[in-house]
């Protein structure tokens, strides 16, 4: 082998990295008795980078020239760095030599645009059609369907494809325009509709003829860039609340802007806003999971997710009417809203509920998180009554008895954060209970 | 009553449906060979039976379906002491139950059965996600692995699915067996020397070192200095499995 592919290698790994989507779940592809490679719809995580990302797929551009001047990308125009491309061969050999060494699930591919759109597009198909048809290849292929191709273009890439994501990278169309001249959500939003639609419809149709080739059987998903912009959190689970339910979307990836980028159309970032990206992450797993609606987690008056605590906490807390919750009675969706109670342990509670009254001993050999949901509880122990419900007091007794690790992204004006209030609860018990027991931190 | 017997998944089966047949409580089951005679109590040995075992997994399939099986064999190839107890428990509560117990997770026996599950199940997901497979002369690829239960006849089906248009083998070089294929079928197969946890140089290809550089320079690569977080990555990828990982060679 040739230092020439290490040295391109290098830089198109490196230039396709802050795309965060790295997902190979979700698609289930058979393997054919002489082909290569399967997708088992769960998405294996070969490796970790040192940040502890998920290396699933070989992500790389196919090249990194680019006509467009992007402000947040590191590929753009004006940015001097050194450029590559690799061949269309040169793609497929790295894919197949990968994949049958089990270092990946498969192959993420995104380009740069050089020469026009279609022009970029049509190798981006040519290398998914060479693996699929000439390989056999039936791993994971997630490609980007750039915005502005050609209807043809994208629907050929649907058919080689598991996954397709658009990037609308900034969360609001008028911030876009500032960062990227070049670039408008209508060019974006033209493919993903065409997708959503051609996705839906072969679904529908492959349910009566099954001999449907598959189109994007993985759908499709995008990147949302955050923190280069001034959009709120609401602003952007908004949007994403949109796109899982308009475009059918199967991932939002978040992106905490990391200042790779000294353009002057951007702030100047001390660090990537990770814990933010964090709490969309939680947040946008409530959507998917959870049953939550965006108006339940952010709202006019609370247009940020609280930094410091989890949104689902933040919602439990916001809403004391709605608790304590009989983990014995209520209905599997209520279960699930407790906080540190995830799915796995939901679906144990109203499995094992049938065989008699759980107890708090239980819950916890069942993986309820304690120290988060005992607020929240009610259990055949009966312990809530006994802690009376303060949002206030549990909030503080949820940040201040934790071990607090120091946060970069927050600023440490005066040394010691805030000493731990004693924690008296400030309403009076409903009538007929026992008053509370007073707890201390 | 204590029994002892060859280690075999059959055999402790065999030993459950004794304990049946004699209408006696086991309170220790343990493998001969790893059997500490005691003071006070002589032990049963009983010998493996295939019909005895599959009656046992007959009863057990009836009372808890497929996952009821599923869930001890997994159990006992974690290899864990006293794991052969814990799986008797289990088979006598399921047998004495008129439900299904398999979802009972009030009972200690079961729950601690499915936390086990659960690290088994880990494990082989790591053996899906680590294996790393080097090619050889005469077009074989081959992984070594060095698992912390001995899950490798869980793992193999998965790649049987994968690659069944390869040669391959992988090797537990703890337990010095391996699941070979060859395009058409697994086998179980022990290397008459014992394989050291490296494989020589000088029976790979030569592209196969290649492959590895670009490998390694991809995972440097794709790094994101900026957001570096330790914990996190020994977390998901622990010490005790880089020494089969490419990326984590010193290049
Ligand atoms: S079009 Fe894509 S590659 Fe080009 S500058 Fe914009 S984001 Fe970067």
């Amino acid at each position: 082998m040739n230092n020439r592919i290490q040295e391109k290698l290098e830089i198109l790994a490196d230039a396709a990295k802050y795309d965060v989507s790295c997902s190979s779940s979700g698609s289930k592809r058979k393997n054919t008795k002489d082909g290569l490679g399967n997708a088992t719809g769960m998405g294996i995580c070969h490796t970790y980078t040192q940040d502890g990302r998920c290396v699933s797929l070989l992500k790389i551009l196919l090249t990194n020239h680019c006509i467009f001047d992007c402000a947040y990308c590191v590929s753009r125009r004006s940015n001097d760095v050194k450029r590559a491309a690799f061949t269309v061969q040169e793609v497929v050999d790295l894919t197949i030599n990968f994949y049958k060494r089990n270092y990946i699930e498969g192959l993420f591919l995104s380009s740069g645009i050089f020469k026009d759109v279609d022009y970029t597009m049509e190798r981006l198909v040519r290398i998914a059609k060479r693996l699929r048809l000439e390989h056999k290849f039936n791993g994971y292929i997630h490609l980007k369907a750039i915005p502005g191709a050609s209807d043809e273009l994208i629907h050929e890439a649907g058919l080689y494809a598991d996954r397709l994501s658009v990037n609308l990278e900034i969360p609001s169309e008028m911030s876009l325009k500032k960062v990227a001249p070049e670039k408008d959500y209508a060019s974006a939003y033209k493919p993903m509709n065409y997708l959503s639609e051609t996705i839906t419809g072969h679904k529908e149709e492959k349910k009566t003829i099954r001999s449907t080739p598959n189109f994007a059987p993985a759908g499709q998903s995008t990147q949302l860039v955050i923190g280069a912009t001034p959009e709120t959190d609401k602003n952007i689970l908004e949007l994403a609340g949109d796109l899982y339910q308009e475009q059918k979307l199967k991932r939002v990836y978040y992106s905490g802007y990391i200042p790779i980028s000294d353009d002057h159309r951007l702030p100047a970032l001390r660090e990537a806003p990770l814990r933010r990206e964090n709490r969309l992450y939680q947040a946008d797993w409530l959507l998917r999971f959870y049953g939550f609606k965006v108006d339940e987690i952010v709202d006019d008056e609370n247009p940020h997710l609280d930094p410091e605590l989890d949104p689902k906490m933040g919602y439990a807390l916001r809403h004391p009417e709605h608790f304590p919750i009989d983990v014995n009675k209520a209905d599997y969706e209520w279960i699930l809203r407790i906080p540190g109670v995830g799915v796995k342990s939901a679906k144990k509670i109203i499995n094992a509920r049938r065989f008699g009254q759980l107890r708090r001993e239980h819950l916890k050999k069942i993986g309820v998180i304690w120290k988060r949901a005992k607020y929240f509880i009610i259990s055949a122990d009966r312990d809530f009554i006994n802690l009376g419900f303060n949002p206030e007091v549990i909030r503080q007794q949820i940040l201040y008895t934790g071990k607090r690790k120091k946060d970069p992204n927050q600023l440490d004006l005066f040394g010691n954060p805030l000493a731990p209030i004693p924690l008296i609860p400030t309403t009076p018990p409903p009538a007929g209970l026992s008053s509370p027991k007073i707890r201390t931190a | 009553m204590i029994f002892c017997y060859d280690g075999s998944w059959n055999g402790l089966l065999s030993v459950i449906f004794e304990s049946f047949r004699l209408q006696t409580h086991a309170t220790k089951i343990v493998p001969t060979e790893v059997f500490q005679p005691g003071l006070f109590e002589a032990p049963i040995t009983i010998a493996t039976d295939e019909g005895h075992a599959k009656r046992v997994l007959k009863g057990v399939e009836k009372k808890c379906g497929k996952n009821g099986v599923d869930l001890i064999y997994q159990c006992f190839l974690s290899e864990l002491p006293e794991i052969e107890i814990k799986i008797y428990h289990f088979v006598r509560t399921a047998m004495s139950a008129t439900e299904n117990v398999l979802h009972n997770y009030r009972d200690e026996t079961v729950l601690a059965l499915h936390k086990i599950k659960k690290m088994i199940g880990r494990e082989v997901h790591r053996m899906h996600a680590f294996v790393r497979f080097q090619e050889t002369k005469d077009g074989m690829l081959v992984a070594l692995i060095n698992p912390d239960f001995n899950v490798l006849p869980l793992s193999g089906k998965h790649f049987v699915d994968r690659y069944p248009a390869l040669h391959w083998l992988i090797y537990d070089t703890k337990r010095h067996y391996g699941w070979h294929y060859d395009q058409h079928q697994s086998r179980f197969i022990t290397l008459t020397e014992r394989q050291h946890e490296y494989l020589a140089a000088d029976l790979l290809t030569d592209s196969e070192t290649d492959y590895q550089a670009l490998w390694q320079s991809y995972f440097k690569k794709t790094d994101i200095p900026e957001r570096r977080n330790m914990k996190l990555h020994l977390q998901h990828v622990p010490k005790r499995y880089w020494k089969f990982l490419v990326e984590k060679w010193e290049g």
